[in-house]
């Protein structure tokens, strides 16, 4: 086994108590990032169901001309956004009621006059339907003048993404505090095992060992650290899931690649945390 | 193969160490250096082994100028230096032989290539037999040979040595000295920083260079000229 291996996991023998901390460290870190992983992705995958539905229905006033609604309805569909327009005449309108609503159809059946206003039904196309892409279709709509009403649900898509919005800050922000205090506890577990070994490191300069090989075992020490401290939170988080998802809500897990984005994150962390502390330290002997 | 030329070190805290120190040394050749404690003998080897740049003139070792070197120079030049100290500086959780391999496995020699050269560098210390002790299981006189075969495990060109029998006794001092000497006479020249003057006497014939606060105020080189 090359020596920067061998005392890289020495360094878990040697000190145990710390590398476990610096593990434990990077585990809530990446846990606490797991957690708000699982409900960005669910918040997510809710808001991807939900908008393959997004439809934005415009009502059209009964003196609208027939010529000026079926030239809006081709500009419409021309919308770079729009998959597709339909035209809901006020018969279709009526009928469609009368076969939805069924517990109302004595009240359809008894009136002279059909209250229901024609409406175009805009489907959009995957990819724009995003908040943003749809109130710009329903103004864009809105703005015909034979137009009364434009309707897109407008509240709840606002408040699904604010959701996605809080729960993706609260991940980097949480996550972001736990991997601060982790990359310092690493830095502190670095710093002892650099001074723990100050006489090796200083006959390895005298017998003219070079810098990097003198500085490998310690990145590989924070390498290790990190990638065992996210495999620990991607087991804790798994597990929770577990609990979770079965009892009180059906969730989704997570997509392998964010896994592997996790295992990347600690292991860097780990290695980057090393790697300043490093540094600095051997400078000192 | 070693020269300094004009060569000054001060200290920010301790002031001037070196004051233009000049003197060559050749390969093959064997030298004392000498004088008083805190005259510069130390100061002198850490900057041949580039431990630390001069902060006047210049050192040059083997083609490698003070003024030039780059980081990941020095390292290669100090594998053609074998540095001896008064404290031996071992690992203490090491064996002899572990201590030897250590230097070569730094530097990334096989390890079929390590255990044959620790075989012959402790058996050319005299330690064959005391290869699986420990560095405190071992007299001071054993430590110091231990010292000496990892100093040589690279081959080096020369061997610095920082009072090498200044924790021994007389007996055992001699045995270094003669150590030292078998070394040189297979072509490694040797510095050798001391102030035990009866090891210098008992050496007729060997160059001395003698400092005085800092500056070289002696060498018996220069004098036969």
């Amino acid at each position: 086994m090359p020596y920067a291996l061998r005392e890289a996991l020495a360094a878990f023998r040697r000190s145990p108590a710390l590398t476990g901390l610096s593990c434990a460290m990077i585990a809530l870190s990446l846990f606490i990032v797991g957690l708000f992983g699982i409900v960005a992705y669910n918040i997510r995958r809710t808001i991807e169901r939900v908008e393959s539905r997004v439809e934005v229905v415009a009502y059209l006033r009964d003196d609208a001309s027939p010529n000026a609604v079926e030239l809006a309805q081709r500009e419409i569909a021309a919308f770079p956004e729009v998959q597709r327009v339909y035209y809901v005449s006020r018969d279709e309108a009526l009928e469609l009621a009368r076969r939805d609503l069924v517990e109302f159809r004595a009240v359809f059946d008894d009136l002279d006059v059909n209250p229901l206003p024609a409406s175009f039904e805009v489907r959009l196309r995957p990819g724009q339907r995003g908040a943003d892409a749809v109130k710009a279709v329903a103004r864009r709509i809105g703005s015909y003048p034979f137009v009364e009403d434009v309707r897109f649900g407008s509240e709840w898509l606002d408040k699904v993404f604010l959701l996605r919005r809080v729960a993706g800050a609260a991940t980097l922000l949480l996550g972001g505090a736990f991997a601060v205090v982790a990359a310092l506890i690493i830095a502190t577990a670095v710093r002892m095992a650099v001074f723990a070994r100050k006489d090796e490191i200083a006959v390895m300069r005298l017998v003219g060992a070079t810098e990097s090989f003198v500085r490998r075992p310690f990145l590989l020490e924070g390498l290790f650290t990190g990638l065992a401290g996210s495999i620990l939170a991607l087991v804790a988080t798994y597990g929770l899931f577990r609990v979770l998802s079965g009892a009180v809500v059906q969730l989704e897990w997570i997509p392998a690649t964010w896994l592997a984005l996790g295992l990347a994150v600690g292991a860097f962390l780990g290695f980057a945390a090393s790697a300043l502390a490093v540094r600095r330290h051997l400078r000192e002997i | 193969m070693i020269r300094l030329s004009h060569v000054c070190m001060e200290y920010p805290r301790t002031g001037l160490a070196l004051d233009d120190v000049t003197f060559m040394l050749k390969k093959g050749e064997f030298c004392f250096l000498t004088g008083h404690s805190g005259a510069g003998k130390s100061t002198v080897l850490r900057l041949i082994h580039m431990a630390e740049r001069p902060t006047g003139g210049e050192v040059r070792v083997s083609g490698y100028s003070s003024t030039r070197i780059r980081e990941k120079d020095v390292a290669m030049l100090r594998r053609k230096i074998g540095y001896i100290f008064q404290d031996f500086r071992l690992l203490a959780n090491r064996t002899a032989a572990e201590n030897v391999a250590f230097a070569l496995e730094v530097t990334g020699a096989r390890s079929n290539v390590i255990r044959s050269k620790v075989a012959r560098l402790l058996g050319h210390v005299g330690l064959a037999s005391k290869a699986e002790a420990l560095p405190g299981e071992l007299s001071g006189g054993e430590q110091q040979r231990v010292a000496v075969a990892r100093a040589l495990a690279h081959e080096p060109l020369v061997l610095l040595a920082d009072e090498p029998t200044g924790n021994l006794d007389e007996r055992a001092s001699w045995g270094i000295f003669e150590l030292f000497r078998g070394i040189n006479a297979s072509g490694t020249a040797v510095l050798l920083a001391t102030h035990d003057l009866d090891l210098v006497r008992k050496s007729p014939g060997v160059r001395l260079l003698e400092l005085d606060h800092g500056r070289l105020v002696y060498d018996s080189a220069a004098v036969a000229a």
